[in-house]
């Protein structure tokens, strides 16, 4: 018996079509990359909304001169980076600022008060080129993704931008827009997930 | 509160009501030191400025408890009459102050600025002389602090010799 080529054709696109369904993932297999992602996005956003806030941005300077204040002006008296991120010989950080803030002077303080290294220069750049720094051992102070998380979540003079103490007139310097929890959670997660720099 | 520190070369205990009483206040009221001045009261100006084991440090904004068991110099024991730092000696030759309220913190930052860089040029003096004369005697100062380099430098050659 001949079998017409037409009805082989049918059979075989019925077992492939049956076959494409048998293998098909359910909807409920898909991982929301597009949710994760977005997750993730804004982990990095509230983790920059910090880190370009002045309270950090201040010390973290292209042009080797500490910043003052909400806007962001030059330390007065010319003070500058000198050798070792302190200051001069002896007109350095300490001459002023000790390991916490002073209430009767509104001098800010807290412990090893210091410029961040000139690596590690911050103004002026894009969020996306700040993130890039921040995750290059070249300019992290060699840091791996572990020790960032430490270093952005417990060191004393980064998590004094929560606790900055008050100006000479009494009144209370700006907070980050973000709470220190917020900012701590925002962190570990956007490390956790691979610490992915959005590409716009 | 009792709080233990060394002035100008002799133990002192004070009994202090607060920790945070800024160091000018217990050197001038409660030690009776008066040659520390008070200026603006946020570490601006430089006029409270004393040395703390050797550093400068601006004493209206530096608490007390911060100098306990430390050697605190104030202006009155960088030297005398009869033997005045080589600061002291060059501030009364080049007849630098005026009404002389901030002198002794210029003097003070000097001599830390000495003991770090003996010799020093124009370039160390503006980075780390930063304090403020409201009668502008900086050009005097100046014209002292390039002479207490050179004072200090051949007092400490004639000891070297001596020994």
């Amino acid at each position: 018996m001949k079998v017409k080529p037409i009805y082989i054709f049918l059979t075989l696109s019925v077992m492939g079509l049956l076959f494409a369904l048998a293998n098909t993932p359910k909807i409920s297999a898909y991982e929301m990359l597009e949710e994760q992602s977005q997750s993730s996005n804004d982990d990095y956003n509230m983790m920059m909304d910090v880190l370009t806030h002045q309270r950090c941005m201040n010390c973290h300077p292209s042009d080797n001169i500490p910043k003052q204040g909400d806007d962001s002006h030059p330390h007065y008296f010319g003070m500058a980076r000198g050798k070792d991120d302190h200051g001069f010989e002896a007109t350095n950080c300490n001459t002023c600022h000790q390991s916490e803030n002073n209430l009767n002077s509104g001098v800010p303080g807290a412990p090893h008060w210091a410029l961040a290294p000139a690596s590690m220069a911050w103004e002026g750049l894009t969020r996306q080129k700040i993130a890039e720094r921040l995750l290059d051992k070249n300019t992290n102070g060699n840091r791996s993704h572990e020790e960032l998380v430490e270093h952005m979540t417990e060191d004393d003079l980064v998590l004094w931008a929560w606790e900055p103490g008050i100006r000479a007139n009494g009144e209370q310097r700006t907070l980050p827009p973000v709470s220190k929890e917020d900012f701590k959670k925002a962190v570990e997660n956007w490390f956790a997930n691979g610490a992915v720099i959005p590409s716009k | 509160m009792k709080i233990s520190l060394t002035v100008n070369g002799e133990l002192k205990t004070v009994d202090i009501a607060d920790e945070n009483t800024p160091l000018l206040w217990v050197v001038r009221d409660t030690l009776d030191l008066k040659g520390t001045k008070f200026g603006c009261g946020k570490a601006a100006c430089g006029a409270c400025t004393l040395h703390v084991d050797g550093e400068a440090v601006r004493s209206c904004s530096y608490p007390v408890k911060f100098a306990k068991g430390k050697e605190v110099t104030t202006i009155e024991g960088l030297g005398d009459k009869e033997n005045p730092h080589p600061v002291q000696q060059a501030w009364i030759e080049e007849i630098v102050p005026q009404c002389g309220y901030c002198q002794p913190g210029f003097m003070m930052a000097t001599a830390a600025l000495l003991n770090k860089v003996p010799k020093l040029t124009d370039e160390d003096i503006d980075k780390n002389i930063i304090n403020v004369c409201r009668c502008g005697t900086y050009y005097r100062m100046r014209k002292a602090i390039h002479k207490a380099a050179n004072l200090q430098l051949e007092k400490e050659n004639n000891e070297s010799k001596e020994l």
